[in-house]
């Protein structure tokens, strides 16, 4: 069953290709919408039978490459259930968005689907190499989306999306092949060599490896000093790549470290913790400095995902620290690390494809072109506005949750970190609530450059069906978490029991 | 070793090769030129023959034949599989060209000789052999690439000729010191005597030998030919010469690091691992601003060297030495073949900028394209990445951490310059597009066939990386 979730897609993807050049784009739209809804509803099916105390479930193994080590292994537990779910909403929303898409639509669905399988692989995956095979792939597959589909300067944003990332899952493939080294007999199954902690009392060597997992990671999150690639990339992509891309894509780094970095490397990360946090906190607060700094909408979004995600770095860096806290707080940080990863997923995936709405309607992005545009767009602007208080962390909304539960699980720990880290929420407040100031209030003024229609219509029904969910997800895991934590609290606290060893 | 065990059967796939060589060349001086053909369908079913033998032999004991002259293990199966595979493919590049040419027969013949000197320099175990199939390797290839007679062409040859016949020399003059320092040609001997040999008699032998090893092989530093003969070279021959000596050169390195030099006073893997850094290194630097689709190809051909050379450096330190040099040979191979196969498809697209618009009037050769080039990458789930994979695990395995570092680093600068290609290549904002591309159904379905392999060989890579690794005899 897992395995159909993760393949279905680009089984999909491939014969869309064998269809007649003069297929209407119509067929091929509403056949990209209806694989994402049955995705979605797969991956509801699996939330259903999952149980929440029960480890890895859905386990299925298959052999690959036995010479080298490599299988075939998925699987899911509390970690990656919620990513997946994730992947499927936003993969959706994005297909939705995407029903007025006139260029090249049947390249277009056949990329995200296949974008669909890579992602879903990689949260499903329980071998190293495969892990990494989706990891690149979802590389080549963003790639060739803001390439293809992107603004005037995507070809450069897309070059160094490529590069920056490409170096980074080199590095994380030669701390791959540490892991693999060290293990007697050498395998690449993540199961078995969480169980066997390879590196146990070799601290160097740990070391090295953890630098190059890191590295690797923090690429692909993205923290400072690694996260130069991202402003571009977001700037030039098109709405929907860009959900995907902060929404999904982002998520790999987090997940990476608290599914390999974390249980395979417990006592060099315990050792090196410490330097997490202080790139946690870097990241938060840089990303929301330089957010302030922008006048592109979208640029400020993609530097507040870069401050969001720092959030899930301290979160993670700050579990390790065994003394003088309960391991209860510790357990708080992880959840709440999975649960910013969602929070983040839904409403950053809602902010881009609403930046992508005023684009289409204005042809920019810069902020001060806009003014007043709630008197000409109410819901736009109630939209946008929801989801700007929910991404700033207002209870009532995901993101609040999130937050809180990292603070208060971060506080005992590491107390100066974590109070300089609730500053970026503060940033992130004043750069939102100026933003909205200049877009949705005063008196109206739109951009007229050459091209661009006078006319501001209000948000259209595929754009509402796109966004409204997400946003109504967020506020569903702000009031009623429950049935989110119940799933991961338990998977959180197995990781910290691997990190004590 | 009992030296009486000289079943020419043992060399079926040579034989064959060779026989099938020899009759091309009678035959085409007798048949008009209209069928001239049949000396090419004779080379597929000797290549095709060659294939199948050397599978069964494959599963036949670890063993050496003639005197011990010549080995029979994984190393040679492997390496004669990707050989005559090879040829196949291009010979298969190579028929719709030369329909009715005037030299038709000529030139099956020197592709065959050319993969049975490649063939006899993979297997050698003696270091005559060893200078016979250098010689045997080299000299068909030097008129192939002269073979249009034009002026790159001949310029080409006449550089390959040249520094081949320098290196040729120096070769020898390797084997004549290695044989004056251990008193034996035989790989087997030699290592033993090389224990207590004057160190510096060997260095220099071993200097020789290698030089030559790595003009056949196109790596640093003796790689000035490549870029000239493959852009001078009509496209099937620069696959060639890409492809086929290559096998051959790194299969010898790899024994000769592994048996003769394994206990010599001498740094030898640290040697090749500084030539393997400097090859993928030089070759990238090279091939950044190309413009040219063959220049560029070449180019990253001597970078590959590099990565190819890693596990030969660790070759006898690291268990994984033998299967990642194998399986990055055939993944290398086929990859390589499928990007020239597309080369060969668009012969009016000389520069990168011919290329554009591809997908859009041909998305089936685009997609190939795309996925051979960024197979050369080393992209899962293509056959070079498992290769790739392999490899630095090898030289991980084998302490050479630096140099596994240095491939990555280099992996991503590689990236750079295939992707000035794949842009323009999928890009839709071409010029309208102009004449058909031309270029012949066969070298498309080469290049599909190639393309299909490398993907296939990545997914369902496990059964031949079993094959490559499972006997234990070096």
């Amino acid at each position: 069953m897992l395995t159909a979730l993760v393949f279905v897609p680009a089984a999909v993807a491939l014969p869309l290709f064998a269809l007649p050049r003069r297929t209407p784009a119509s067929v091929v739209r509403w056949v990209w919408v209806v694989v994402c809804a049955f995705e979605l509803a797969l991956v509801v099916t699996l939330w259903a039978g999952y149980e929440t105390t029960g480890g890895l479930q859905y386990e299925q193994r298959a052999r690959w490459i036995p010479g080298a080590g490599v299988g075939y292994h998925v699987g899911v537990d509390g970690l990656s259930l919620p990513l997946l779910a994730l992947t499927c909403l936003l993969f959706l929303a994005c297909a939705l968005y995407s029903l007025r898409e006139t260029r090249r639509v049947r390249e277009l669905a056949a990329l995200f689907l296949f974008l669909e399988t890579t992602c879903l692989g990689l949260f499903a995956a329980l071998d190293l190499i495969l892990f990494f095979v989706f990891f690149d792939l979802s590389i080549v597959a963003m790639y060739f989306v803001i390439a293809g589909w992107g603004h005037r300067q995507a070809g450069r944003a897309a070059l160094k999306f490529f590069l920056y990332t490409f170096t980074g899952s080199l590095a994380l493939l030669l701390g791959f092949i540490g892991l693999y080294l060290a293990a007697a007999p050498h395998t690449f199954d993540m199961v078995e060599l969480t169980e066997r902690n390879p590196l146990a009392g070799r601290a160097a060597y740990g070391a090295v490896v953890l630098l190059a997992i890191g590295v690797g990671l923090a690429v692909k999150t993205p923290t400072v000093p690694f996260h130069t690639w991202l402003p571009p990339a977001h700037v030039e992509a098109p709405a929907a790549g860009s959900a995907i891309l902060a929404g999904v894509l982002l998520k790999m780094g987090t997940y990476g470290f608290l599914r390999i970095a974390m249980p395979m490397l417990p006592g060099s990360w315990r050792r090196w913790a410490l330097a997490l946090v202080v790139v946690g906190v870097l990241s938060v607060l840089h990303g929301a400095l330089v957010a302030l700094a922008q006048t592109d909408l979208k640029r400020m979004v993609a530097y507040t995902s870069v401050n969001h995600m720092g959030y899930v770095v301290v979160a993670v860096g700050a579990a390790a620290a065994t003394a003088g806290t309960s391991a209860q707080a510790r357990s708080l940080a992880v959840t709440g690390a999975v649960t910013q990863m969602v929070s983040h997923g839904l409403l950053t995936g809602a902010l881009f494809l609403l930046c992508g709405v005023l684009y289409e309607r204005g042809r920019t992005y810069d902020m001060a072109s806009y003014s007043g545009v709630a008197a000409v767009a109410p819901v736009f602007a109630a939209l946008t506005g929801v989801a700007a208080f929910a991404s700033l962390g207002l209870p009532g909304f995901s993101g609040f949750v999130a937050e809180f539960q990292i603070f208060t699980g971060s506080l005992g720990p590491r107390p100066v970190a974590t109070s300089l880290a609730v500053l970026g929420i503060l940033l992130t407040a004043g750069l939102f609530l100026r933003a909205l100031r200049q877009v949705l209030m005063g008196p109206l003024r739109l951009p007229d450059g050459p091209g661009t229609p006078r006319a501001f219509p209000d948000i259209r029904a595929h754009e509402a069906l796109a966004v409204v969910p997400l946003l109504g997800m967020a506020v569903v895991l702000g009031v009623a978490p429950r049935f989110l934590l119940d799933v991961v609290e338990p998977a959180s606290r197995t990781v910290l029991e691997l990190l004590a060893r | 070793m009992t030296g009486a065990h000289e079943n020419p059967l043992g060399l079926l796939p040579e034989v064959l090769l060779a026989g099938s060589a020899v009759l091309g060349l009678l035959l085409g001086s007798w048949l008009p030129r209209a069928r001239q053909w049949a000396v090419g369908a004779l080379a597929l079913a000797a290549c095709a023959a060659g294939v199948a033998a050397a599978s069964v032999a494959a599963a036949g004991p670890v063993t050496t034949v003639f005197g011990g002259a010549f080995a029979l293990d994984p190393v040679t199966a492997a390496s004669r599989i990707v050989i005559l595979a090879g040829t196949l493919a291009v010979l298969g590049l190579s028929f719709p060209a030369l329909r009715g040419d005037a030299r038709e027969s000529e030139y099956y013949v020197l592709v065959q000789l050319a993969a049975l000197g490649a063939l006899m320099t993979a297997g050698a175990q003696d270091l005559l052999l060893l200078a016979a199939g250098y010689l045997l390797a080299g000299i068909p290839a030097y008129a192939l690439v002269g073979f249009r007679k034009d002026g790159p062409g001949t310029e080409g040859a006449l550089k390959y000729y040249v520094l081949g016949a320098l290196l040729g020399v120096l070769i020898l003059t390797g084997i004549v010191i290695l044989y004056a320092a251990g008193g034996a040609t035989s790989y087997r001997v030699l290592g033993e005597a090389f224990r207590d040999a004057p160190a510096a008699l060997v260095a220099a032998g071993a200097a020789g030998l290698l030089a030559g090893l790595l003009f056949k092989a196109g790596g640093v530093p003796a790689h000035f030919w490549v870029p000239d003969a493959v852009q001078g070279g009509a496209p099937p021959v620069a696959a060639l010469l890409t492809t086929l000596p290559k096998t051959g050169a790194l299969a010898a390195l790899f024994r000769l690091g592994g048996q003769v030099f394994a206990d010599a006073a001498l740094p030898w893997s640290a040697l090749v691992a500084v030539l393997a850094a400097a090859s993928m290194t030089l070759g990238n630097l090279g091939a950044f601003f190309q413009q040219d689709v063959k220049r560029l190809l070449a180019y990253s051909t001597i970078s590959q060297v590099g990565y190819l050379l890693m596990p030969v450096a660790v070759a006898g330190r690291s268990d994984l030495a033998r299967q990642a040099l194998l399986y990055y040979l055939a993944a290398y191979a086929v990859t390589n073949l499928g990007a020239f196969a597309v080369v060969c498809a668009l012969p009016r697209a000389r520069g990168l900028d011919d290329c554009r618009g591809l997908a859009g009037r041909r998305p089936l050769l685009a997609a190939c394209l795309v996925v051979c080039l960024l197979g050369l990458v080393g992209t899962p789930p293509t056959a070079v990445f498992l290769g790739k994979l392999e490899a630095f695990g090898a030289a991980l395995d084998g302490g050479y951490a630096w140099l596994a570092v240095l491939a990555a680093v280099n992996t991503v600068a590689s990236l750079f310059y295939y992707l000035r290609w794949i842009v323009p290549a999928v890009s839709s904002s071409g010029p309208a597009s102009r004449s058909p591309d031309g270029g012949s159904r066969t070298a498309r379905a080469v290049a599909y066939a190639a393309t299909a392999v490398s993907l296939g060989l990545g997914v369902a890579g496990g059964p031949v990386l079993d094959a490559v690794a499972s006997p234990a005899g070096r």
